[in-house]
């Protein structure tokens, strides 16, 4: 299913800097179709930074880009309309109702009234929201405002999601059944590109990148990194590489 | 343009979905048109009038009759002296004295004239120079009568027009309803387009929200467009309410064009949109924007707009800055149009300057907006 030989990202020698200060420090690497592609690193690594240039939301100070084929430098309203994108804040409208945040997003990403009802229809048996589809958003409980801001990232079959801590602040079971949802995401073809500082859920990735002081200091499938730094578990691996860190937050 | 409806829609859900706000939105104006219309009324009412008159002088009382009649004034009684009138003045039992001199009426039709003095209570001064001013006026047109007639009986005299002819032009019953309507459209247009657009922005900025529509194929330009248009809709309901209270309800007979009155609201409500879009792209919370509405915009429409206090009685320098405050203009060129009935060039300077102002501020903001991306 992971197609090596396609790449959504990639990315050669990207750097970004704020006056003196390097958040992004000439990081490259490739993301293949297809894949789950955890992006780790601590607070104030600079995850964040290069998550708001691959995403069109900030230019890089000197780098190549490219996401979905197209290049972050001069194409990102194209990249903006093929990607999906899910903040860790909690970003939906909370007065309105499931189903209003559903076709809210469907028409911004321009999706053709019947295309979008199918879609939504799907995505509501999905979350098993049917019957709650008419309630409004501030009322549901935190694991499935996240599951429907997840399905909101998704609606318009981007070919890469990227979720920026999306189990942030839910129990483990929820949790659990978020990434049943990236799982079914996957399934449908849709690339998918996480940050988090859940180390439990590096494993369920296809491969990592941990970021340490804006640079990539590893990239490799769970089970290499493991492997390669003697460690049981990524969360060792990620103590081990985070020794070095000189920022803090 | 679908994902531009697609925005234009979710605002409206939002304002509808919030049937409170919506409800005040509405509501709002209707109870301050009442209560500045009906209740708040710097008309003055039930004004005790004293009379010092040495003789009882039958043209005095007579006149001291029709001043009582008029629904501004009650006739307390004759008093003594000047000392005794400032006695009552002190303790409120009359607000305002009238003194005649000495033989006032037969005096009056020679060549010397006769005098009056109206004492008023001046620890309201606004009050004061009113009642001053109604009283004149019923002086003198109740004298004039007098004289026209005592002219036409002895036209070689000719002092029949030494009498001022004082005359309200425009509101002839001294209404201060006329004067308020236009204050209160310029105050709450303005709340309508400046505050709760810009609140309504930055809202989306502190849940986040903001960040995903950013990263969505939407043009930043478009999101805050899009912010607009309901907002547009709702002050145009509102105008069209204040306008239908303030004919059918306070009976302000409305001189003017309908299509410049409207079309200077709609400058000034596009002028406002253009503050709440400027206010939303500086400011990152809601309560600032909140704050930065209210007291840069809303609290100097009150002050400033001449709506509660006239301009011409400040100082230089206040006059100077009341010359930056948008609902001035708006509220001066609807005065004109609506209460004086004027043709529309006598008001192109008013409508020029909110033009250039809404130009102005909607290039900050966009320029401002466009800068915030990276």
């Amino acid at each position: 299913m992971i197609d090596r030989d396609k790449n959504v990202i990639e990315v050669s020698h990207l750097t970004k800097k704020f006056g003196d200060f390097t958040a992004v420090d000439d990081i490259s690497f490739e993301v293949h179709k297809g894949e789950i592609f955890g992006f780790l690193g601590a607070n104030g690594a600079g995850k964040t930074t290069a998550m708001r240039m691959l995403t069109g939301l900030s230019f890089p100070t000197s780098g190549k880009g490219s996401v979905a084929g197209f290049d972050v430098w001069t194409q990102s309203e194209q990249i903006k309309k093929h990607i999906g994108y899910m903040s860790q804040k909690f970003s939906l409208y909370g007065d309105l109702t499931v189903r209003d945040n559903l076709e809210i997003f469907a028409g911004i990403y321009g999706m053709k009234r019947q295309v979008a009802s199918v879609r939504i229809e799907e995505l509501l048996e999905r979350l098993s929201l049917t019957g709650e589809s008419r309630s409004v958003v501030r009322d549901l409980p935190q694991g499935w405002k996240q599951r429907l801001a997840f399905s909101v990232a998704i609606i318009h079959k981007p070919e890469i999601m990227f979720l920026d801590e999306p189990t942030g602040g839910v129990d483990p079971a929820a949790r659990r059944q978020f990434w049943e949802l990236i799982y079914e995401a996957v399934d449908e073809g849709i690339t998918a590109f996480v940050t988090t500082h859940y180390m439990d859920e590096a494993e369920y990735c296809d491969r990592i990148s941990m970021m340490v002081d804006g640079r990539i200091d590893a990239l490799d499938s769970p089970a290499a990194l493991k492997l390669k730094y003697g460690a049981d578990s990524i969360a060792d691996v990620f103590d081990i590489l985070a020794r070095g860190a000189k920022r803090t937050e | 343009m679908r994902e531009f409806f697609a925005f234009v829609r979710k605002e409206f859900l939002h304002i509808f979905r919030d049937t409170r706000t919506l409800l005040v939105l509405i509501g709002l104006p209707t109870v301050l048109i009442v209560l500045f219309g009906f209740a708040i009324s710097t008309e003055i009412r039930n004004v005790n009038v004293g009379l010092l008159s040495s003789d009882g002088d039958l043209p005095v009382m007579r006149l001291m009759e029709e001043i009582d009649q008029s629904e501004y004034f009650t006739f307390k009684g004759s008093y003594p002296s000047e000392d005794r009138i400032e006695e009552a003045m002190r303790r409120g039992q009359i607000d305002v004295a009238l003194i005649f001199g000495k033989g006032f009426s037969s005096r009056l039709y020679s060549p010397e004239g006769a005098e009056v003095a109206i004492v008023a209570d001046a620890t309201n001064p606004n009050n004061a120079s009113m009642e001053v001013m109604y009283l004149s006026s019923i002086i003198s047109s109740y004298f004039r009568d007098d004289m026209v007639m005592a002219a036409m009986m002895s036209p070689s005299a000719g002092y029949g027009s030494l009498v001022p002819n004082l005359k309200m032009m425009y509101n002839p019953q001294l209404k201060s309803s006329y004067n308020f309507v236009p204050g209160i459209m310029g105050l709450i247009l303005m709340l309508i387009c400046s505050l709760m657009t810009s609140v309504s922005i930055v809202k989306e900025k502190e849940t986040g929200s903001m960040e995903v529509l950013l990263v969505s194929p939407v043009k930043p330009i478009n999101i805050v467009l899009a912010k607009m248009i309901p907002y547009f809709v709702v002050a145009c309901v509102v105008l069209i309410n204040i306008l239908l209270l303030t004919i059918f309800v306070l009976k302000v007979p409305v001189e003017g064009s309908f299509f410049w009155m409207i079309l200077v609201s709609v400058i000034y409500i596009v002028l406002s949109l253009g503050i709440g879009m400027l206010v939303s792209a500086v400011v990152r919370t809601q309560i600032i924007a909140t704050l930065i509405c209210g007291v840069i915009f809303l609290v100097p429409v009150m002050m400033f707009s001449g709506m509660l206090y006239p301009l011409e009685s400040m100082p230089a320098a206040l006059q100077w800055f009341a010359q930056l405050i948008p609902a001035k203009w708006f509220i001066e060129a609807m005065r004109k149009i609506m209460i004086e009935g004027v043709p529309v060039r006598y008001v192109t300077n008013e409508i020029l300057i909110m033009t250039a102002m809404a130009v102005i501020f909607f290039a900050a903001a966009v320029m401002k907006f466009n800068d915030k991306l990276d």
